[in-house]
């Protein structure tokens, strides 16, 4: 049996254009690896309580969440999406059972991830992501204990701060990253800034919880190192060293782009965000005429620009399967595309204001680790490329790097930047991985147990 | 290390973490247990042998694989926490039983 369409991802902008798609009278699955809707800005929310140290703005899932489940949408979580054919098959696994969804449109809303920040040290215990943390915290009230630093740059930061002072664990430091001419290059550039006063001034309350919480915040922070035996114990940087148990680093997101790569829709690097990422019409529709993306797995927009994209996507796949006319679909994207260009006017102030230093993606020191999983440094990755590897790719048959379990999703942004810099191009001229099935592993159980008529 | 925020979550779920029977907030991850349990460290590596934590608890960077009832490799950030789940720390590659089926 074919459905309509096919959503992979439970965030904003899947729940979101799950619940529209149901309400146009699509027949949609919405796939999800989690347990629970929410995807990570939301991770956790139905378990949350109103009282919640992580804020109103977390809250806001909530609704979505309610609505997806009042929704007529077949959704599907703890499931593994472990290949998707370009035709339109998904191929799943739940619980060690496999199993074949086909359907005539495919949406993805696979969201984002942290950007990888390869600072010396950042593979000891100790060190993760502040949006891991944060993870923690959503999930199963963990806090850290002991001295924890945040450093970084971007709003997540501020806001994990101040969620962490009022979960009774504030951090004994918040280490700002921003390159100091980043400040006068945001203001410069970014034109008129009024469009986007409201989202202005929720960052600016978050700097302010933080300092009112009576975190003390460094400015221009360099050279930042992970220090410590086999694990953590102390952070150093240009001018100073302080001795830590927790060092929580963020640099922003990335799109996730694993699938959309390995389906090789055309993608295109994003110099303003510094990543890779789809290329979209205003419909969210890629270079495959059955597939779209939404949310920021097409560029990070942030969660309410997600559930815009997403809503604009279902109308989208309703006018594409005959549920609605293109002029109804027009009429009803309308506002829709006010409100998300409200919620970018920002964009390029946020972007170039926190645009990572060049140390935060390429690592100065040759010994820094670029691949976790295979354990291959930065030096061995220039050698490869002064040996004669050309591109990402060739690396990963030279040193084995991206071929670990994650599959170059940790060392992916990393190898192309340092190939990149090692030959002096531009990293849009080096590329990325190009990832492949399974996007996770399976067992081998799980394989064979797929029955040969599965998908007829 | 980690540990509660004082107005956790009552609702708690008893898991065993190396063999020591600990109880978490229901909706924790077998990763957060594994840290709520005092464990620095969750795996140690293939290649090297280095002691390695859970990074981006969201799926993507594989270093909180662990061994969950008995299945190793088991990305330990994604599995949510559930009555009496056996949870091992990964240390290096798994191991192969010759004798399973």
């Amino acid at each position: 049996m074919t459905i309509g369409l096919a959503i992979v991802g439970a965030g904003p902008a899947g729940m979101a254009a799950a619940v529209l798609a149901a309400e146009l009278g699509i027949e949609a699955a919405l796939i999800d690896e989690q347990g629970a809707p929410g995807g990570q800005i939301y991770r956790g929310i139905e378990r949350s309580q109103s009282n919640s140290p992580l804020g109103t703005h977390y809250l806001a899932g909530q609704a979505l969440a309610a609505a997806l489940r009042n929704s007529r949408v077949e959704y599907r979580p703890s499931t593994t999406i472990w290949h998707i054919d370009p035709e339109g098959v998904l191929y799943l696994e739940s619980g060690g059972r496999t199993d074949i969804l086909t359907a005539r449109r495919i949406l993805l809303a696979t969201g984002a991830y942290e950007r990888p920040v390869p600072i010396p040290g950042w593979t000891l215990p100790g060190v993760m992501g502040a949006g891991a943390a944060q993870i923690l915290l959503k999930t199963g009230d963990l806090v850290p204990e002991g001295r924890a630093v945040l450093a970084g740059q971007g709003p997540l930061l501020y806001l994990f701060a101040a969620q962490l002072a009022r979960a009774g664990a504030p951090p004994i430091a918040l280490f700002e990253t921003t390159p100091l001419e980043n400040y006068f290059e945001a203001v410069r550039r970014a034109g008129n800034l009024w469009p986007g006063r409201r989202m202005l001034l929720k960052g600016l309350g978050l700097m302010l919880a933080a300092k009112r919480a009576g975190i003390p915040v460094r400015r221009g922070v360099r050279g930042l190192r992970a220090l410590g035996n086999r694990r953590l114990e102390r952070i150093a940087w240009e001018g100073g060293e302080l001795a830590a148990d927790h060092l929580f680093l963020h640099e922003g997101v990335i799109p996730n782009v694993q699938a959309s790569l390995a389906l090789q829709l055309r993608h295109e690097w994003d110099e303003a965000q510094l990543c890779w990422r789809p290329a979209l019409d205003p419909w969210g529709q890629t270079s495959l005429p059955n597939i779209t993306v939404s949310g920021d797995g097409g560029g990070i927009a942030g969660a309410e620009a997600a559930v815009l994209s997403g809503r604009l996507a279902a109308l989208g796949a309703a006018a594409r399967l005959g549920h609605i006319d293109e002029t109804e679909r027009d009429s009803r994207a309308s506002r829709t595309r006010q409100a998300l260009d409200r919620e970018l006017a920002l964009r390029p102030f946020l972007d170039r204001l926190y645009r990572p230093a060049k140390s935060a993606l390429v690592p100065a020191e040759d010994d820094v680790i670029a691949c976790r999983c295979e354990e291959v440094t930065v030096g061995r990755i220039r050698r490869a490329v002064r040996l004669g590897a050309p591109g990402p790719n060739q690396i990963k048959a030279f040193t084995r790097c991206g071929m670990g379990p994650c599959q170059g999703r940790i060392c992916g942004p990393i190898v192309s930047a340092v190939i990149a810099d090692t030959l002096g191009k531009p990293i849009a001229d080096i590329g990325t991985y190009r990832p492949r099935a399974p996007y996770k592993p399976i067992t081998v159980g799980a394989l064979a147990a797929l029955s040969a008529d599965a998908g007829d | 290390m980690f540990r509660l925020r004082p107005e956790a979550n009552a609702e708690t779920i008893a898991v065993v973490v190396e063999g020591r029977t600990i109880l978490v907030p229901a909706g924790a991850s077998a990763a957060a247990a594994v840290l709520l349990a005092g464990f620095s460290s969750i795996r140690e590596t293939p290649v090297e042998g280095n002691e390695r934590a859970p990074y981006c608890m969201m799926g993507v960077c594989f270093d909180c694989l662990a061994e969950i009832d008995g299945v190793p490799n088991r990305q330990s950030c994604m599995v949510e926490a559930r009555p009496g789940m056996q949870i091992r720390r990964q240390i290096r590659a798994r191991k192969i039983d010759p004798s399973a089926q």
